[in-house]
């Protein structure tokens, strides 16, 4: 529509240091990240403590990302409550949520207004368990999960924290490993499950939302899909060999937790996105497992180093920005890396050191930020420009006023759709995601290009 | 797979039977408490009976609502859409970040005005805040926003930490007004007040009429100012309309909000007339200036064809000008001319086709009237966050009982402060022509069809049983429902958000509208569902 069109004129404005206010964050709240979480473990009912307005926007948020359905109770907080207290509300609600949706498991995390009052959720719980108004079957963990700690990274680090604290115990070894695997993808799992296949490994994912957030069309209702980690796979994470990290900011608590419970061990590897990640993630598996790396996926590392040299003439030297969560962000400056494309920014909005100094190291010549947001970006893309961009949804505005190609990873993408169905992880999926670089790139050089000079061959 | 086979269901029972069974039935399965509380908030209309619904009261806790909270209604719905204003959001993350650019409020940057809207801005309260106060990163915020972007008016939205720390949003801003020369709004919207966006409706309609509505005064003024309310533009609505208005020899003072600037609103009380689309959200600011500048109102629907055009006839009524109507059948005899062809094209496609309509505001009644229009039947009906009013007509405001959530929401009454632009004798004269809309509301009860039901703040299981066991043909909600009613087999649409499409308002909107039902309904992958080899 022309009257929209318009509206990418640029904004007149002074550039800055700010130190108070945020511009285009890029980070998002924790209960979001706890519900994420919840969805991964089979049968739970997020549960979020706090006023109703919390719940219905990260419910829509997550809807729009997987355009799936995304299950979670309120403890709908008016005055009364902030005034006298939401354990009411909470009992009431478990009561509820006990009696009409009937889940296996009930995942609790608090918003702003609870914690801010200092309501007891695990007193609350642990009072319902004692009276028998819980039932010995169904299973409650809790989160604190304010949104003016962390981000939504760190609500998901607590939640599944949480739920290894509650649940995971010790009997005798399982010969499994554990894969923390953060905010990835249904799609993403999914592969991750099928080189475990290939590599004949049993393990443990927690929290694994395939087969819930990419349920297929049946013309069923199901309030709960059939995946998600079971309540006795997180038991047996206490079993198990070794926990393998994917992605720090969001898998390390739990990964320490277990191993200061039950001593297991455990190893922090990047995403597995791009060709020497996803390296480090098979030796990995290799060492930790005693078992080989098939022929199979050599074959498939082999036509992804194919894929890269017929292609890299559309990237090679390409200067990028970064901006996401900050495993993607340092997945895809990895990906960038073997790909000999330049990163010169690297930002998220979940603060951490350790991340800025694990991805500075990888590229020491950009700018890397943990604790930022896309006006910044904005301001400096003014004095250093770059050829393309790397990140969520909300960089189009961006790509827009720059001129730029914007490849989608990570989360949030409200407006591309299918993409959470499709890997970026593995040798497979960091193909389909050098299919989408080059090609990205190639559709943008046609869009340019005046008609002269545009050329069949490429 | 649902198979939609109307016809055998209604053999048996009147339809008022049948449903007052199956919402028996629905509440039933609920533990007591919970439905005693629930048959309150559902009807079958029946017309042998006088009836009454509860609405605008506290959400069930563990029920799972599509309801928001009050800085939804006012930062998101009410203020959010105003483009020159630069909204700050006082508050952690999330709530910022959640109304950032997520309602289709679509707008045009204007020459020489701030354009602000594509943008989040937060103060991104920190646990040290919550614990020594967020007073000092407030003011702060607001001089880094002054001295990055120049915005004339900010406005100041506060979130549930910010009201129980005890922040006083009011005296940063006026510091910040006098410091910095600008126009500092401010709402306290802290989400728990109030039951649901609806507060936030309240207190925003509070902030227009205090700080903005009569502060600039109108140049040249037209016998045929008007200004519209409770229009958004979502999906571009407004622009359609504004072009119909315009045509027939309206001038637009100001949207309250959609595509609006700050300065339009300040001068709204020059208008002759407010004409009123969504109801709920802002009738408490024609109410007040009525009161305070004289401005009538009109209560308006321009989705669907046939209220379209009553709407247009009444306000020519009330303009009385030989001019205005004969524009006005000109305009309507046009654009019905335009739109015959490809509206009779799926009219065919859609006779008989039968809607469950749940969304906020007015919707759930004006969508009825757009899918008469295009021979649908609408055989469910509820809204999110109405009060009874918008359900029973506002002839029921008496009889309402103030809950102690309505305590907190000030209630303003104001003096006259100018001659008003019409004698009394008009209003009264207007008020018994149009006793339905002429500063009034009749609500959607009363234009529901015998057996049909209405439900206040619906919630998944009830939608769900009423989805089982009247198998609609398209369900018309909100995206937090839209999938999981899809997956069931149920063609689903947003009618928040268009689905992004849209514009649906007036004539073209319409053909629009239907060309999307059709697109929902028979879309040829629904045949696919169930595997051949299954079939």
């Amino acid at each position: 529509m022309e009257k929209i069109a318009k509206g990418e004129s640029k904004m007149e404005c002074n550039n800055t240091e700010r130190k108070y206010l945020t511009v285009n964050p890029l980070k998002t709240c924790q209960p979001l990240g706890a519900v994420w979480a919840c969805l991964g473990i089979h049968q739970c009912m997020p549960h979020s403590h706090g006023s109703q307005g919390c719940t219905s926007y990260l419910r829509m948020q997550l809807t729009r990302h997987f355009r799936e359905f995304i299950p979670t109770t309120t403890s709908s907080f008016s005055e009364a409550q902030v005034v006298f207290g939401g354990v009411g509300n909470l009992k009431q609600a478990i009561r509820n949520i006990l009696s009409i949706y009937k889940p296996k498991v009930i995942g609790i995390s608090t918003t702003c207004s609870a914690e801010t009052i200092g309501d007891d959720v695990p007193g609350t719980i642990n009072e319902m368990r004692a009276s028998g108004e819980i039932p010995e079957d169904v299973k409650v963990f809790t989160a604190s999960t304010p949104s003016y700690v962390g981000s939504h990274v760190t609500g998901f680090s607590n939640m599944v924290k949480s739920a290894v604290e509650t649940f995971a115990k010790k009997s005798s070894p399982n010969g499994k490993i554990n894969i923390i695997p953060g905010l990835l993808s249904p799609g993403d799992l999914r592969e991750i499950k099928r080189i475990l296949k290939i590599m004949g490994i049993d393990a443990i994912i927690l929290p694994d939302i395939s087969d819930v957030l990419d349920a297929p069309m049946t013309g069923e209702i199901h309030l709960y899909q059939k995946g998600g980690t079971t309540i006795s796979e997180i038991e047996d994470m206490g079993n198990s060999i070794a926990t393998i990290v994917l992605g720090r900011e969001a898998g390390i608590a739990p990964a320490e937790s277990l191993n200061e419970m039950y001593n297991v061990p455990y190893e922090v590897l990047p995403l597995p996105i791009g060709i020497s990640n996803v390296d480090k993630f098979i030796m990995k598996l290799s060492e930790i497992t005693g078992k080989p790396i098939p022929y199979e996926l050599e074959e498939e590392r082999g036509r992804l180093v194919d894929m890269m040299l017929d292609a890299h003439a559309h990237w090679y030297n390409k200067k990028a920005a970064v901006f996401g969560d900050p495993d993607i962000v340092e997945a895809i400056v990895g990906y960038a890396n073997d790909l000999g494309i330049n990163v010169l920014y690297a930002l998220t909005g979940t603060y951490s050191s350790e991340w800025e100094k694990t991805v500075k190291s990888m590229v020491p010549d950009a700018y890397v930020s943990s604790d930022n947001d896309l006006w910044y970006l904005k301001e400096q893309l003014d004095k250093k420009p770059v050829d393309m961009l790397f990140g969520n949804s909300h960089g189009k505005y961006l790509a827009k006023e720059y001129d730029l190609p914007l490849l989608r990873v990570g989360f949030p993408i409200l407006d591309r759709a299918n993409l959470q169905h499709f890997p970026i992880v593995g040798y497979k999926g960091t193909a389909w995601l050098v299919e989408r670089t080059g090609n990205t790139l190639l559709d943008y050089k046609d869009a340019k290009s005046p008609e002269h000079l545009l050329e069949l061959i490429m | 797979m649902i198979e939609r086979n109307h016809t055998q269901d209604y053999m048996m029972e009147s339809p008022v039977e049948k449903n007052k069974k199956l919402i028996e039935d629905i509440t039933d399965s609920y533990p007591k408490k919970v439905s005693k509380e629930r048959k309150t908030h559902l009807v079958v209309i029946d017309p042998s009976e006088e009836q009454h619904i509860m609405a605008d009261v506290a959400t069930i806790p563990g029920i799972m609502t599509n309801r928001g909270c009050s800085y939804a209604g006012a930062k998101g719905v009410v203020f959010g859409p105003v483009k020159d204003i630069l909204h700050l959001t006082h508050g952690p993350i999330g709530c910022g970040y959640y109304t950032w650019d997520t309602r289709r409020n679509l707008a045009e940057p204007e020459e020489g005005y701030n354009y602000f809207i594509k943008n989040c801005f937060s103060t991104n309260m920190q646990e040290k805040d919550v614990v020594f106060g967020g007073e000092k990163k407030l003011y702060g915020a607001i001089k880094e926003a002054y001295e990055i972007f120049k915005p004339k008016v900010i406005g100041i939205y506060a979130t549930c930490p910010v009201g129980l720390i005890g922040d006083d949003i009011k005296a940063v801003a006026k510091r910040a007004e006098e410091e910095l020369g600008i126009k500092v709004i401010t709402v306290s919207c802290e989400g728990y007040k109030g039951v649901s966006q609806s507060a936030g409706h309240h207190l925003a309609s509070n902030t227009l009429i205090m700080d903005i509505v009569g502060t600039k005064e109108l140049e040249n003024p037209t016998p045929y100012d008007i200004n519209i309310f409770g229009e958004y533009n979502i999906g571009g609505d407004v622009w359609l309309v504004k072009d119909l208005l315009q045509k027939i020899g309206y001038r637009v003072v100001s949207v309250f909000t959609g595509d609006s600037k700050y300065d339009d609103l300040a001068k709204a009380h020059r208008a002759k007339l407010s004409i009123l689309m969504c109801h709920r959200s802002i009738n408490y600011t024609n109410r007040m200036m009525e009161e305070k500048f004289g401005v009538p109102w009109l209560k308006v629907n321009y989705i669907g064809i046939t209220s379209t055009i009553e709407s247009l006839r009444e306000m020519a009524k009330f303009f009385d000008d030989p001019m205005i109507y004969e524009n006005t059948e000109k305009v309507i005899e046009e654009e019905l001319m335009k739109i015959k062809p490809r509206l009779d094209y799926y009219k065919e496609r859609l006779k008989g086709k039968r809607a469950i309509l749940f969304v906020g505001g007015s919707r759930a009644h004006h969508y009825q009237d757009l899918l008469k229009d295009i021979g649908m039947e609408t055989i469910v009906a509820g809204y999110e966050f109405a009060h009874r009013d918008d359900y029973e007509g506002r002839k029921i405001i008496p009889e309402i009982k103030e809950a102690p959530h309505h305590k907190i929401l000030d209630t303003y009454h104001f003096e006259r402060v100018t001659e008003p632009a019409y004698p009394k004798e008009k209003i009264e004269e207007m008020k018994s022509k149009m006793p339905d809309h002429f500063m009034n509301y009749e609500g959607m009860m009363v234009h529901m069809e015998e057996g049909s039901i209405v439900i206040d703040d619906f919630n998944h299981h009830e939608t769900e049983e009423l989805i089982k066991a009247l198998k609609p043909d398209i369900f018309l909600s909100g995206i937090k429902d839209r999938y999981v009613f899809q997956k069931m087999g149920v063609p689903s649409r947003q009618i928040h958000s268009y689905d992004y499409s849209g514009p649906y308002s007036s004539f073209e909107g319409a053909v629009n509208f239907a060309r999307d039902m059709d697109m929902a309904i028979n879309n040829p992958i629904w045949k696919e569902v169930t595997p051949p080899w299954k079939k």
